[in-house]
């Protein structure tokens, strides 16, 4: 059951810095590193100490409140430091990388003859589970519920985000295998979103509902997806899944490998040489940024694309689900008379002497500066023309602020993840932070309701 | 580069002190801060708030400088010192003389509202110790417009603080305040000082001043500077011509004669998707809507032509946007964001109800014969009401959608 979806309401950042659709092998980092913050709401209960010999694919730790969920090391190699910060609360697993890495070998899984129940218990011990994510709540999902479906956008329309198209070639068998897997642990249907022009690698496969999608972003955002084909109900559960960590499902289940490997697209209007880099998951960012080189020396690294990244330093390391790094100029610098001459060089929804309405095809080189100070909210209706769920934007993030459970609860709540607010964030006049008033709005109707 | 440093330093060194609102508002004011994104998006969209309201300013700008002219001509001509002009572009209208008038009467009104204005904005961001907010850079201009101009300043300054603190900061300041700040502050003039703000007394300049002089026994001829509601509520004819209430050569309060002057500073409103097309479109509509039910209950024969609310109900309906100030209510007032509806359809009945109850208070109130901005005052009130309707409609979509599944 394919359908096809047209998103109007929404906007194409276009950025500089676009990734060339080149391949390069990005140079073996030495250390990686797991961040547990990465995986919200865990509370990683360690198996092993500093010190400790690890395989690709064995148990770091697992969550402490839901045991089965186990964490596993990307590469082969020695702990060499476990980071805490404040409370004690472990900010950082540091491995030292082997040269070579050398894989636990998990046992190939017969997928035809494995029950669902035999897949799920498979991909918890094998540490493959927190890829899989829940809504509401925008969580790694809860194993002892049973999705009504399963949903994964395999188009990419945020600005400078790794195009799914490229990264995923050449993958169709692990995909196979992985979707095949997957779709036997719900009873509903495994979605699909992709490109319609784009000539997506998951619609020669079985076991999924392909849905052809056009227009603007947030199309590609899995929110999307899942709000204009399924939205999720009060008691209602759906999983939601990257593409290129079905990837790594898929070759775990056909090799008994965990091979942490990806594709990331490595962009922005700071990079000399933007273009995909093949890499593991948690390496040192800096292994990428030397290859390609940068443009200038104050810049912002973002683990993940500029609308819902994180922050990271030079020497950081790559995220648990990232598949995009992006470097854009830090614009920590006064501009004179900056909020009443007229504006050329930034992106703006209004025409209030910003002039990027004459130019909807130009590319900005934009960077950190706020373009303004935080104030309460003021402006009215220019959210909904760029937020498509049925749902009223400004009226959800003001019941988050003022923590109304049951108004939050009403006007679906159950439904977004803070990613679905990325773009009101962005044009609002206000400098309000969307993203983090619904991530606290879900994290308390977690805490109460659950 | 030497005044970016500087401030810089000055800023670092204000940080945390209780004046440090103060001096970043005049700071924030020449320069866009070095404030970068932390978490969330990490690059942002050109608007601010600032720029939001400078565009809703420029908008006003035309009528201001409009308003000046026509103080000075409504003067000299009621004086009979001028011929009345012929159009927008008339040979004594535009002249220095009425311009030095106008600048002698207004701009007081204007150093005035933005100079109490914002002193008790910098008082509360002061000792609240939030950030100076440009919400009354908007307000600051509309006061001045909205006003006789004859006004005494003494009164404004009243006024003002009475406006800026019951009508905005004792709910948290811009963003959080129920009431239109600008119409809390008419508001107050009009039922502290009634006196001053109808009548045919008040709307050009010189007119009470004249009466003054006659009433202490000088022999002089009194000013008339009845307006066009004025002369229709008392069911007496109006000079006026169409063309001369269409270009703003009437008597009025400061800002709101120019309807020719209205309409585009409306349509740069719209264009820079600053203003909400929605209200001012549905405001009128509502206007229009009341104003033919009048009309058709003259065409019915139920009121005859002696009764009081004769003048007014017989006013051809398309004509209540030309007179009084529905058409400047609309534009710039009944669009404030942050006291209008919030949700779409909300703004549609928001406005229709602006405009049908506007010309309703204008035809049955003859003693104080404009309800603009008692009706926006009003549907300030029930904004909140008509948007909780709105949104209890999409809640219901989705319980709907919970209870087809269960079913």
């Amino acid at each position: 059951m394919s359908k096809d979806i047209k998103i109007k309401k929404g906007l194409n950042i276009r950025l500089k810095g676009e990734a060339e659709k080149t391949l390069s092998k990005a140079p073996r980092s030495r250390t990686f590193v797991i961040r547990p913050s990465d995986f919200h709401l865990i509370t990683p209960k360690l198996v092993i100490k500093e010190g400790a010999k690890l395989k690709a694919g064995d148990v770091i730790f697992f969550s402490k409140t839901e045991e089965k969920i186990k964490f596993v090391s990307p590469v082969s190699g020695i702990i060499q430091k476990i980071e805490r910060g404040a409370k004690r609360v472990i900010t950082e697993i540091v491995i030292e990388a082997d040269q070579k890495d050398d894989y636990l070998d998990q046992g190939v899984a017969s997928i035809v003859s494995m029950d669902g129940n035999e897949i799920k218990n498979h991909l918890l011990a094998t540490g493959c589970w927190p890829f899989i994510k829940q809504r509401p709540y925008d969580i790694i999902a809860n194993p002892d519920v049973k999705p009504k479906a399963i949903f994964v956008s395999a188009f990419s329309t945020a600005p400078l985000a790794a195009d799914f198209d490229f990264t995923l070639m050449g993958k169709q068998k692990e995909l196979q295998a992985a979707v095949s897997a997957l779709s036997k642990l719900t009873d509903g249907a495994l979605n699909v979103g992709v490109g319609k022009n784009s000539k997506s690698i998951f619609e020669g496969l079985k076991d999924v509902s392909v849905h052809k999608i056009t227009g603007i972003h947030p199309a590609g955002n899995v929110g999307t997806l899942i709000n204009k084909l399924n939205p999720v109900n009060k008691g209602e559960v759906v999983w939601t899944i990257s593409p290129q960590d079905l990837v790594v499902i898929g070759e775990l289940l056909l090799t008994g490998k965990f091979n942490a490997e990806r594709i990331v697209a490595l962009s922005g209007s700071s990079v000399k040489n933007p273009k995909y880099y093949t890499t593991k998951i948690g390496s040192e960012v800096s292994t990428i940024l030397y290859t390609s080189g940068l443009n200038e020396e104050h810049v912002r690294i973002i683990d993940g694309n500029v609308l819902s990244g994180n922050k990271i330093t030079p020497k950081g390391h790559l995220g648990y689900y990232t598949n995009t790094v992006t470097v854009i100029p830090e614009g920590d610098d006064y501009e004179f008379f900056g909020w009443n001459k007229p504006v050329f060089n930034k992106l703006s929804v209004t025409r209030a002497l910003t002039f990027s309405w004459l130019q909807p095809k130009k590319k900005y080189d934009l960077n950190t500066n706020t373009n303004g100070e935080h104030r309460a909210f003021v402006v009215t209706g220019s959210f909904e023309k760029v937020f498509p769920l049925d749902i009223l934007p400004m009226q959800i993030l003001k019941a988050c602020k003022y923590e109304d459970l049951d108004e939050m609860e009403a006007l679906g709540m159950y439904e977004v993840a803070p990613e679905d607010f990325a773009l009101t964030e962005f044009i609002c006049v206000s400098k309000q932070p969307h993203q983090d008033i619904i991530r606290k709005g879900l994290d308390l109707m977690y805490k109460e309701i659950g | 580069m030497g005044l970016k440093s500087n401030l810089h330093q000055l800023k670092e060194k204000y940080k945390g002190t209780k004046m440090a609102p103060a001096f970043n508002a005049l700071h924030t004011f020449l320069y866009l801060p070095n404030e970068t994104t932390q978490g969330g998006t990490h690059i942002k969209a050109a608007d601010d708030l600032k720029r939001t309201m400078n565009t809703v300013i420029m908008a006003l700008l035309p009528c201001l400088v409009y308003g000046m002219f026509n103080a000075g001509y409504q003067h000299y001509l009621a004086l009979g010192d001028i011929e009345a002009a012929k159009g927008f572009f008339g040979s004594t209208f535009w002249t220095w003389d009425n311009l030095v008038i106008g600048m002698w009467k207004v701009l007081p009104l204007l150093i005035i509202s933005y100079g109490v204005g914002l002193a008790v904005e910098f008082l509360f961001a002061v000792i609240k110790g939030h950030e100076v907010e440009e919400g009354y850079l908007v307000t600051g201009m509309l006061v001045p417009l909205i006003v006789p101009i004859d006004i005494p300043l003494w009164m404004l300054t009243v006024a003002v603080v009475f406006g800026v603190v019951i009508g905005k900061e004792v709910f948290g300041g811009t963003g959080m305040n129920i009431l239109n700040p600008a119409l809390t502050i008419r508001a107050f003039l009009f039922f502290a000082y009634p006196t001053w703000m109808s009548g045919d007394k008040v709307w050009v300049h010189g007119a009470v001043e004249r009466d003054q002089l006659i009433a202490s026994g000088e022999n002089l001829d009194a000013i008339s500077g009845e307006t066009i509601l004025g002369a229709y509520a008392q069911n007496n004819s109006v000079v006026y011509d169409y063309w001369d209430m269409f270009w703003g050569l009437i008597p009025g309060s400061v800002g709101e004669t120019s309807k020719f002057l209205i309409i585009i500073g409306a349509l740069f409103l719209i264009f820079t998707k600053i203003g909400s097309w929605r209200i001012i479109v549905s405001t009128l509509i509502g206007a229009l809507v009341m104003g033919l039910i009048f009309n058709g209950v003259v065409d019915a024969g139920w009121i005859g032509e002696t009764n009081k609310f004769y003048g007014l109900m017989n006013v051809p309906f398309w004509q209540h946007l030309i007179i009084g100030s529905i058409l400047f209510g609309a534009v710039y007032m009944a669009t404030d964001p942050v006291t209008a509806s919030q949700t779409n359809k909300g703004k549609w009945i928001y406005g229709f109800l602006i405009g049908f109850i506007s010309i309703m208070i204008r035809v049955f109130n003859p003693a104080y014969p404009e309800g603009v901005f008692l009706a926006i005052l009003l549907m300030n009130v029930f904004a909140p009401t008509i948007d909780h309707y709105v949104v209890q409609g999409n809640v219901k979509r989705r319980m709907k959608r919970l209870k087809v599944k269960t079913n």
